[in-house]
């Protein structure tokens, strides 16, 4: 039997279509129970790889015949040792190009809808990690908003659109992934656009994003409209593109909040939070399609693959828009919290221009689920 | 740390580190001490879980200039 291989863009297209795959894991325990690719039909066996050095005999018998079935590791060699002594005994399977290291890494880009006179907006889904990013195009321009550290593919996708980025944006200083924000800017000549009031630390020039500032895209008017919305973090900014889409950054997500402790204490956050969810967010209009910062888990996905959903929808529907009693929702924010994304400071340094890790370090900052949200 | 033998798996990824540790204590006898020198940041953990699952002991574990320092006593 041959080995196959599978893109993480493959994988990414069989959790979009739902479709069925069996993924032998073969990382340590402690790496796969913090941390692996998900899917709603998907089924699991761990067993690590330096169990498996002497055979795979042991596992055949859990390895079924009637379906995909996909080896994955950290960065690809054990996987494809594994993958190659299954083949041997006489399966059918595949190995993950790169492993985690590059599912983690992979963007699919996913059109959520049109904008005024022909403009459109993307939104990236960072399907490893759960980060969402977006780019906005009108008339040969383009604004990247919350980009990841894997500049090139906005680079060339604003390029295949024919748009140049004349905006990049961060709605606010992120704990939990490295902006390519800086880079992006740097290399197209945008302007860079950060809150303020998370940018205290910064060693770079940006230009301070504050509420009711307008950014326009193209000739025609795709106005991005910002507006303050702390709680995540003190400077966390929202905005209103077109008056049709809100890009809720980690305040707001589908199925769950933002949490107010990886910037500071929980405490001193959940008020403006709680103002943010419960008074701002109520006077905006219900018909805005919510596109947020991140999912966790992957019914938040639609059909198609993107993450959206009306605001008034979440009104009725999100747990953490629905808790009446401030004490209530103080104690949920701030206790039982689940555990801080991987290297979060080290994280925050490196977006705030402090220290400058190379590609694998930056790699290893990274690895794991973003952790930006409460439930 | 006295070591009765030293392995230089430097260099390896994944999974040339544990198959050479694998080998390397083969060749000692229960109670002897293996030194491995690894560049693979992954070996911590796997390193770690394997020597567990073997029944072997890592005695210490030092990082330095990247590269990953470990002393596994075979059980």
């Amino acid at each position: 039997m041959t080995v196959n291989v599978m893109t993480s863009k493959e994988v990414t297209k069989t959790v979009f279509n739902n479709e069925e795959l069996f993924i032998l894991d073969v990382r340590n325990a402690s790496d796969f129970n913090d941390w692996k690719i998900e899917g709603e039909n998907f089924e699991y066996l761990n067993v690590p790889y330096f169990e498996l050095l002497d055979g795979v005999e042991e596992i055949m018998e859990e390895i079924p015949t009637n379906k995909k079935v996909l080896v994955v590791c950290a960065k690809e060699g054990s996987s494809v040792m594994v993958a190659e002594m299954l083949s041997d005994a006489g399966l059918n399977v595949s190995y993950l190009k790169g492993g985690m290291k590059a599912w983690s890494e992979h963007l699919e880009p996913v059109k959520v809808g049109d904008l005024n006179d022909g403009g459109e907006i993307y939104q990236f889904v960072r399907i490893g990690k759960g980060c969402l990013s977006y780019m906005v195009l009108s008339n040969g321009e383009a604004a990247v908003i919350d980009a990841t550290r894997m500049t090139d593919i906005y680079l060339d996708f604003a390029e295949n659109m024919g748009a140049k980025i004349k905006h990049v944006i961060d709605t606010h200083l992120h704990a939990d992934h490295i902006s390519g924000g800086r880079t992006i800017a740097e290399k197209t000549d945008a302007v860079y656009w950060l809150p303020p009031k998370d940018a205290t630390e910064v060693t770079f020039d940006y230009q301070p994003l504050e509420d009711g500032n307008d950014i326009t895209i193209g000739n025609t008017t795709i106005n991005i409209a910002a507006l303050y919305s702390p709680g995540h973090t003190i400077g966390s900014t929202s905005f209103a593109v077109d008056k049709k889409f809100l890009i809720s950054g980690d305040i707001l997500f589908i199925d769950s909040i933002g949490r107010p402790d990886l910037a500071g204490k929980a405490e001193d956050w959940v008020g403006d939070l709680r103002e943010t969810l419960y008074k701002r967010y109520r006077e905006l209009s219900e018909e805005l399609i919510v596109l947020p910062a991140h999912f966790m888990i992957i019914d938040e996905l639609n059909d198609d693959g993107s993450v959206s959903e009306k605001l008034g929808a979440l009104f009725v529907k999100n747990h953490g828009l629905n808790i009446e009693d401030e004490n209530e929702f103080r104690k949920l924010v701030t206790e039982n919290l689940p555990p801080q994304p991987n290297a979060y400071q080290e994280i925050r340094e490196t977006n705030m221009g402090k220290i400058n890790p190379d590609m694998d370090q930056q790699r290893e900052m990274e690895i794991g689920p973003n952790r930006c949200a409460v439930r | 740390m006295e070591a009765t033998k030293v392995l230089d798996a430097k260099g390896f990824a994944c999974p040339m580190p544990i198959i050479k540790t694998k080998k390397a204590i083969g060749e000692l006898e229960t109670g002897q001490v293996l030194e491995v020198h690894t560049t693979d940041k992954g070996a911590k953990n796997d390193l770690t879980a394997w020597a567990k699952s073997g029944g072997h002991e890592v005695l210490k574990y030092e990082e330095e200039n990247s590269v990953l320092t470990f002393w596994i006593k075979k059980g």
